[in-house]
């Protein structure tokens, strides 16, 4: 069975699920015009479609640099790839404006790149570089975007989601009609502050959407390894919040589970729990060499890809392959200027290591 | 008039919450005046969506605290107990101290930690604990630990207004301490201690509940013709090293006081920072008065044995001075 929540929200499998057609998905009533990709998401349009099979490919080209990257030495630390799970970000991503706010995982690039930040600022970071977004503090597991609402990505597993809460409630509190988001994984629902932040999400009906990117795979013990609950959904029905299982490597099925639970949390009506069925492609860190996973396993995994899902789906509804590779041409050019563009920018001042520790300035000097 | 320190905090509370909009309580049952009656009739005065009841559930409302104050908020959370900040340690170490610097300087965390601290009345092993030494280490928290009702009421107004994170230590002792608030008085700014009493023979650097029994002692050494300076630190993160070298400037002896464990205290860093910032003004090694390395005991004898207090720091003074102790009633 699948997740089942209250007030007659069934969950959906993958199994047994059908992917929306694409051309009908219906109107939506949130007006999105300062959505930062410009998408028409209220009735997306082919062309909108084409824009969110670009923005895979920018996800995927850009982790395919960082892991180039990390490969040479140039990236510091262990970056996570979202390799295989881009259409989660670009699903649920397509939804949100710049005043809603998201909060994402060690496994984050994807994210803040589906939420609209730079291409080059995202990079220059991971890169640890001064015109990086957290001017090289942050890294990999630690970005923040926070004129673009992305208010951080956290390191320590199920460490977001808390955080999450309270940006709803703030929200709530201040009688805004922003949203809060957080990603996380399977792994997370293991820690306690997952069941502690859904009980206190529930009571408040705090506007927060939670993303569970169920990949199978808590670092690098599977899921029947750590767990009896199959999905992470069913999780939500004991707190009385909304739930649903998907095929989270369907685009066109993430942007339509992802709007039905916006549009509750935009109603007013509490938080809900989206799990989405994915793939890791790529090892739990750079260099992870996946001998936990069967040769099988990982050829089964890129039968699933959704960029080749989705293209799929385009070439159904009538688009050529060759504008389907020009756009993934473009998509390339643009990681590729990022790429150039990153490895220029300036190293951190190593003297002024010693700011920002404390919004007060005179805080900023205390000896350690 | 006189008030306790608990009456003293809600009103600071009060005045916070109807002088900034922004502000909200909460915490496990702080809508219903919490476990030591602090917020008491602040949810009806202030309505229960400023002052909000919360499951117990310590990951999840400190985390729930720091993304508000992410976005907007200037939360004031209560940790029932300090031995409590144990289940809250991932958000207050790994985030709510970080998120400044993290983000390169994008977002701040005003949040306030209020959290009850120090051992009284049998509370035992697991509600007694000075874990203050956990959070000094922290870079991003502000570690406040007042020393009086008048104290707290400023020093909690400050540190609601700093906009960083604090965590604002309160000692279980001195929740029926009764104290005057002057009428004008201005909140003093965080980072400064202040000499609580004044002295030339030693300096006793004291914070939280230990300034009483600094106090106390002093009394009894004044008796014995010894003039102890006493130095409230009322902040361990930042600390006052101008307020201290001063001091030692014109005593050169010091102790340090502190009611948590002498290994790994706050003592053991004042001490160091001492010898290295001003060995040329010492007469006599540093000395610190503190907890035996035990935890604490539930029986009232066994607690009084293991608890420090002005008796210790008399005979730990005498000792640095090289004189016999007094006789102590």
């Amino acid at each position: 069975m699948g997740s089942v929540g209250r007030g007659g929200w069934v969950g959906v499998l993958h199994a047994d699920h059908r992917t929306p057609d694409i051309g009908a998905i219906a109107r939506y009533r949130i007006d999105f015009n300062s959505h930062p990709w410009g998408w028409n998401v209220a009735a997306p349009t082919l062309d909108d479609w084409k824009q969110m099979y670009h923005a895979l490919w920018r996800i995927r080209l850009f982790e395919a640099q960082v892991q180039r990257l990390a490969a040479t030495g140039e990236v510091p630390g262990f970056p996570h790839l979202s390799t295989g799970q881009e259409a989660v970000a670009v699903g649920v991503c397509a939804h949100l404006t710049r005043d809603d706010v998201l909060f994402t995982s060690h496994r984050g690039h994807g994210h803040v790149l589906a939420k609209g930040s730079d291409l080059k600022a995202t990079l220059a970071e991971i890169l640890g570089r001064e015109d990086g977004l957290c001017r090289g503090r942050g890294g990999s597991m630690h970005l923040v975007d926070a004129a673009n609402g992305v208010l951080g990505a956290t390191g320590v597993v199920a460490g977001n989601l808390a955080l999450a809460a309270g940006a709803a409630w703030a929200a709530q509190a201040q009688g805004k009609q922003n949203i809060s988001v957080v990603f996380f994984g399977d792994g997370a629902t293991g820690a306690g502050a997952f069941h502690e932040t859904l009980n206190v999400a529930a009571l408040w009906r705090l506007p927060v959407l939670f993303v569970c990117e169920n990949n199978g795979y808590a670092e690098f013990t599977s899921r029947e390894e750590h767990s009896n609950v199959t999905h992470v959904s069913s999780f939500a029905a004991p707190y009385a919040m909304p739930a649903k299982t998907i095929d989270g490597n369907d685009l066109p099925t993430v942007f339509a589970a992802a709007r039905e639970a916006i549009e509750i949390l935009r109603n007013g009506a509490g938080p809900y729990l989206l799990e989405c069925m994915t793939f890791r492609m790529a090892g739990h860190y750079v260099g992870d060499a996946q001998q936990y996973r069967s040769k099988e396993e990982l050829a089964a995994i890129r039968d699933k890809c959704p960029i080749e899902r989705l293209k799929r789906h385009l070439m159904e509804r009538g688009v050529k392959q060759d504008e389907l590779d020009t756009i993934g041409e473009r998509a390339k050019q643009e990681v590729q200027q990022a790429v150039e563009a990153a490895r220029a920018a300036p190293r951190p001042d190593a003297t002024r290591v010693l700011e920002d520790v404390y919004r007060s300035p005179s805080l900023n000097a205390i000896p350690g | 008039m006189e008030h306790t320190f608990i009456e003293i905090l809600r009103r600071a509370l009060d005045e916070e919450l109807a002088r900034d909009a922004s502000v909200y309580l909460l915490g496990e049952d702080v809508a219903a005046g919490g476990a030591f009656g602090v917020t008491k009739g602040l949810a009806q005065k202030h309505g229960d969506k400023r002052v909000r009841n919360t499951p117990i559930s310590e990951a999840a409302i400190t985390g729930l605290a720091t993304g508000a104050a992410l976005c907007g908020l200037k939360p004031v959370l209560e940790i029932m107990f300090i031995d409590f900040a144990t289940l809250a340690m991932d958000c207050l170490v790994n985030q709510t101290a970080k998120y400044r610097y993290m983000s390169g300087g994008q977002l701040a965390v005003p949040l306030v930690v209020r959290t009850q601290a120090g051992a009284a009345g049998g509370a035992a092993a697991q509600h007694s604990q000075s874990l203050e030494a956990w959070f000094v280490h922290v870079p991003g928290l502000v570690v406040v630990a007042p020393s009086s009702p008048a104290e707290a009421y400023g020093l909690l107004k400050s540190a609601i207004r700093l906009g960083d994170p604090v965590l604002f230590i309160e000692h279980k002792r001195l929740y029926t301490m009764k104290e005057a608030l002057a009428d004008d008085a201005e909140p003093p700014p965080i980072g400064k201690a202040r000499i609580a009493r004044a002295g030339k023979d030693v300096t006793v650097i004291a914070y939280s509940a230990m300034v009483r029994d600094a106090l106390e002692a002093a009394e009894i050494l004044a008796r014995a013709g010894v003039s102890a300076e006493v130095i409230d630190l009322r902040t361990l993160v930042p600390l006052d090293m101008a307020a201290i070298a001063a001091s030692v400037a014109r005593t050169h002896r010091v102790l340090i006081a502190h009611e948590a464990v002498r290994n790994g205290g706050v003592g053991a860093e004042i001490a160091a920072r001492i010898g290295t910032e001003l060995f040329d003004e010492l007469d006599a090694p540093v000395v610190r008065v503190g907890c035996p390395f035990a935890p604490i005991p539930f029986a009232p004898a066994l607690e009084r044995a293991l608890l420090p207090g002005s008796r210790d720091i008399v005979r730990a003074a005498c000792q640095l001075l090289g004189l016999e102790t007094p006789a102590q009633e």
